[in-house]
This record gives C-alpha cells, structure tokens and sequence, in this order.
C-alpha cells in the first residue's frame, strides 16, 4: 500500500497557482524527500494532504485513505512538523504536548519524555520564551510522540543547531528503520541526499522529477576543472563556468570528444573530472530553460 | 471536552476582568442609590424632563426614583453594554484567532473534526456567558439586599434573563463573523455590539425609527421597556434567536470549508 498516493492534484488559491496535475505516490516505509524552491507548492502539497485546504480538483490519499472524507483517521495517523510551530500563548511546553496528546486521545508521556530528554527539551519553559529552536523542538515532540505511521515534516531542521539536527535524524532513521514512513520536505540537499532513498523536484507547481536519489544524482553531466589555459569558445554544453587566475571550472554536458580536442589544443597542467553533487543537479532542474543534464 | 477545557482556560484573564468590572460598576452603582434616593425628588424630575436624552435612556417610561427604575437605567447601560461587549469579543475571536495567532496548523492537524471543534469552542463561549451572567445576577441580588431594599423578583429576572438573551444573540452574530475573518476580528466585534447599541438609542428616541428595535439585541433588552411592561417582547426575542442561530449556523458552514492559509 502507498503512504501517501497524489493523483492530478490541483489547486488554486483564486487565480493563483498551488499545484497543477500533480502526481506522486510515497510508498510505506520509504524515507522520501520533496525539493523544490520557496513558493513551487511544497507547502500547498503537504496542506492538502492534511486537510488544511481543499483541492481544486484530483484527488489524493494517505494511509489508503481519502484526504477529503476521511481526514480526520488520516490525522491519527500522521505526524507533521510545520516548517514555523506556533503555539498558544501563556502555555508551558508540557501543557502543549498534553494538550497534543489529549487531542489525539493517547497518552504519551513515556515516548514524549524521552523525546523531550534527547533533544534536550525543557518542558517547564512559556512557549512564548522559547528561542525558535526550541520552539522547534517542542513541535517535533508534538509530531513524534504518539508513534504515527507517516511523518510528514516541512523544512524541519531550520533553526536547530547541528547538534541538534544530527539527533533528530537519528531519531527519524530508527523510526523509519521501525517501519515509519518519512516525507521529508527541504531545500537542504545533503539531507536528502543523506537520509532519503528517493525524492521528487517540484518547481512551479509541477513535478518535474521523481526518482531515487542515486538515479538522480546519476546524470551525463560533469563538472571539469582544467588548470592551464585553454579555449573553450564555441565549445556547446557549458554551463556554469568560474574562471579563475589559472583554471576554468564548468558543468559540461556536451560531446566528450569534442571537449577532449578542445583540451588537446589547449596547455593544460591539471584536469579533474568528477560528477556534479545533487546540489548543482538541482539548480539545473530550477533553471526555467535548462535542459535536461 | 479538550478543547472547551483549553478554551476555559485561554479565555480566563479575559473573563475574570470582564465579570470583575462589569459586578463591580454595578455593585457601586447599587451602592449608591439609598444616597442618590434621599435627593431623588428634584433629579427624578430633572431626568425625566431632559426630552430627546430622557426617551433614549428609556427615562421616560420608568421612575428613576424606585430603586428598580434606577437599576433598569443602570443595568442598562453597565451590565447591558459590559455584557454585550463581553459577549462579543469573546465569541468574535473564539474562531478567528486560530488564523490570527497562527495556532491553525496545530489545532487543524490534530484528528478532530471542524465539527467538534467548532462545537466546543462555541461551548465555551456560551459557558463563559453563562458564567458570567450568574456571577453578575447574584452579586446584584446581593448587593439590593445589602443596601436593605426589597428585591423585585420578577422585574429583575427579567431583566436580567433579557440581558443574557441579547447577549446571546450578539455572540451568536460574532460566532458567524469569526469564522469567516482572519484579522481584526476584536474590532468588528466592538463594532457589532456599539452599532446595536446606538440602533436603540435612535429607535428610543425617533418614533419612525421604531422598526429598529427588531434587528438590535438592545430591543428586547432595554430595562425600561421590560419594567413598564412587565414581560419580554416576544417577536423582538423571536428575531433576535433567529439571528443568533443564523450566526451560527453560518460558522459551522463557513469554517467547515474553509481552507486555512500558513
């Protein structure tokens, strides 16, 4: 069974676009990353899926369960880590997490003082004092703590230190290691690249590839560093290129033969080959025009 | 249960200082009357000769002089606009401030329906309402007996009843509004209640503007009518509850589609 199913979601917000067509199906007990730019639907994906807002058209389903009718046995299910936690004023954080709980009908006090002692979490503080890190924190226990099956989490490590943030992929790898399926939204692509078998690129509303992490970072391109001097006008497939004193660095996605005459020609006194990260495969993805690497 | 408790308890210091000032004017104001009695002969006359000012407070129709007629003027105005205001600010942003406060996405992302959320929190406003109106009602009758004059039952539980009904209707009127608004709800439920206010001030005073009193609250609830006529206007209370339902009818439609933005 899929985790979550996405299909032909659309939505508009009026005239404005959230997502158009959009298709994506996590399956369970996959650790799954979703990137894509600030305003490309990330956020419009994920609050349709729990109910916040209503789809235009499509449909989507989580836990095998229909996002519209039946939100609420998807909402037992799920954990969400909202990417700016808000809490209610004048509130310590154990009252929080109690309330959390009590609005989930479980009692989770074991699993939320572990939580709470491995982030380092104090539960007597005013959310209100809280430093956004902490604030953080305090949302992830709020996710976490009653053991759901599917962990949807919006850009969850901004604001905690690095500390922090290794332990709470610790955390996320045993529970997915425990069968917890984890959606995992982010700019940050080492985190992807770390923690998830695959992921999909959402810009414009779009999905515009979906595949394991391997596979995408996988592509013909490489980036060349050649030291020396060389020309490489009127060499096609060059992108990116930082010039420097003596070297020339670009991501090549053309011929390797021509690449390798241009080279000949040229005095070249070093020359590294090596595949582009997943972070230079991205910006290819986001550029409107680029084609495909 | 969760979130009325919740809703009880983010409501407190609100509701503490609302019934803590409103029983307190009017106990003061009760305070004062065996005072104000003794020079009563000329003010009485004073009062009810001051034209177009006399017929908005209901002065008119009533005795300033008897301690019930004075309450009626008096309650009118501290407990009526209190307990409207209070009515109002509290059901107006019992919805809204979830969007406001951006505490949406916590409480929409838990397994409780629209439904029952905006069950309990409209529960939690009529219990604060309710509450208070109780409070209020017996540091009165407290405060009448204290100053030794006799309580008249039937004029008071009117009275009173009629404050609370108005009080009901208003926020049933704000519960609607708050669903649908995402800031500067508090302004539109002062708004609300001051505008209902002067419709009765208006409709006191002109005869062709009479019509009013049915679309205010403050129709049925004006202390002066319902001592003169010994009873509640049964149409006005009828459209009055009308609104009420309506506004909230309109909250549980609206905020159950409502697509709720980061």
């Amino acid at each position: 069974m899929d985790a979550i199913k996405i299909e032909n979601l659309t939505k508009y917000y009026g005239k404005a676009r959230g997502v158009e067509q959009l298709n994506l199906s996590v399956a369970e007990g996959e650790f799954f990353g979703f990137i894509g730019p600030n305003g490309a639907g990330k956020s419009t994906t994920i609050r349709t899926l729990l109910g916040l807002i209503a789809p235009t058209s499509g449909s989507a389903s989580v836990l095998g369960l229909d996002i519209v009718k039946d939100r609420e046995k998807i909402l037992a299910g799920v954990g969400y880590l909202p990417s700016e936690a808000v809490f209610y004023p004048g509130m310590r954080v154990k009252d929080v997490l109690k309330l959390s709980a009590d609005m989930r009908k479980q009692d989770c006090r074991e699993t939320s003082s572990l939580l709470c002692r491995r982030l380092q979490l104090d539960v007597t503080r005013k959310v209100e004092e809280l430093s956004f890190g902490n604030r953080k924190k305090a949302a992830i226990v709020c996710a976490l703590q009653h053991d759901p099956k599917l962990l949807i989490l919006d850009e969850p490590t901004s604001g905690l230190d690095p500390l922090m943030q290794k332990e709470f992929f610790d955390i996320l790898r045993e529970r997915n290691r425990a069968g917890t399926t984890v959606f995992l939204s982010s700019h940050i692509l080492s985190e992807i690249q770390r923690n998830c078998t695959r992921a999909a690129i959402i810009r414009e509303g779009r999905i515009i590839a979906c595949d394991s992490v391997d596979s995408l970072s996988q592509t013909s391109a490489r980036r060349i560093t050649v030291h020396g001097s060389v020309a490489l006008d009127g060499l096609e497939g060059i992108r990116d290129r930082a010039d420097s004193e003596d070297a020339v660095s670009f991501l090549y996605s053309g011929d390797m033969n021509s690449l390798l005459q241009v080279l000949a020609a040229g005095r070249v006194s070093d020359l590294f080959v090596s595949e582009p990260d997943l972070e230079e495969i991205f910006m290819h993805y986001y550029e409107k025009d680029g084609d495909k690497a | 249960m969760t979130l009325i408790k919740h809703e009880l308890r983010q409501g407190k210091i609100s509701f503490i200082i609302w019934t803590g000032a409103i029983g307190v004017l009017l106990a003061v104001c009760i305070f004062l009357y065996p005072e104000m009695k003794e020079q009563m002969g000329n003010i009485g006359d004073m009062f009810s000769s001051m034209g177009a000012f006399t017929a908005a407070f209901g002065m008119d129709r009533l005795n300033f002089g008897t301690l019930i007629g004075f309450y009626a003027v008096e309650c009118g105005n501290i407990l009526g606009l209190g307990g409207a205001f209070f009515a109002s600010l509290c059901a107006v942003s019992i919805l809204s401030k979830e969007e406001n406060g951006r505490t949406a996405e916590f409480l929409l992302t838990h397994p409780v329906s629209r439904v029952q959320i905006i069950t309990e929190k409209l529960l939690a406003v009529f219990m604060q309402i309710v509450s208070m109106n109780l409070i209020i009602y017996v540091l009165s009758v407290g405060s009448i007996t204290a100053i030794g004059e006799k309580v008249l039952w039937k004029e008071l539980n009117l009275m009173h009843l009629a404050y609370f009904l108005m009080q009901l209707e208003l926020a049933g009127i704000c519960f609607g509004v708050s669903a649908f608004m995402k800031k500067g709800s508090v302004g539109v439920g002062l708004g609300i209640a001051v505008v209902m206010y002067f419709l009765n001030l208006v409709a006191n005073i002109s005869e062709s503007a009479e019509f009013v009193k049915y679309i205010t609250p403050f129709g049925y609830s004006d202390g002066a009518d319902i001592v003169a006529s010994g009873s509640l206007d049964g149409p006005m209370t009828a459209v009055g509850f009308v609104f009420c339902v309506a506004g909230v009818v309109t909250a549980y439609v609206k905020y159950c589609r409502k697509d709720i933005q980061a």
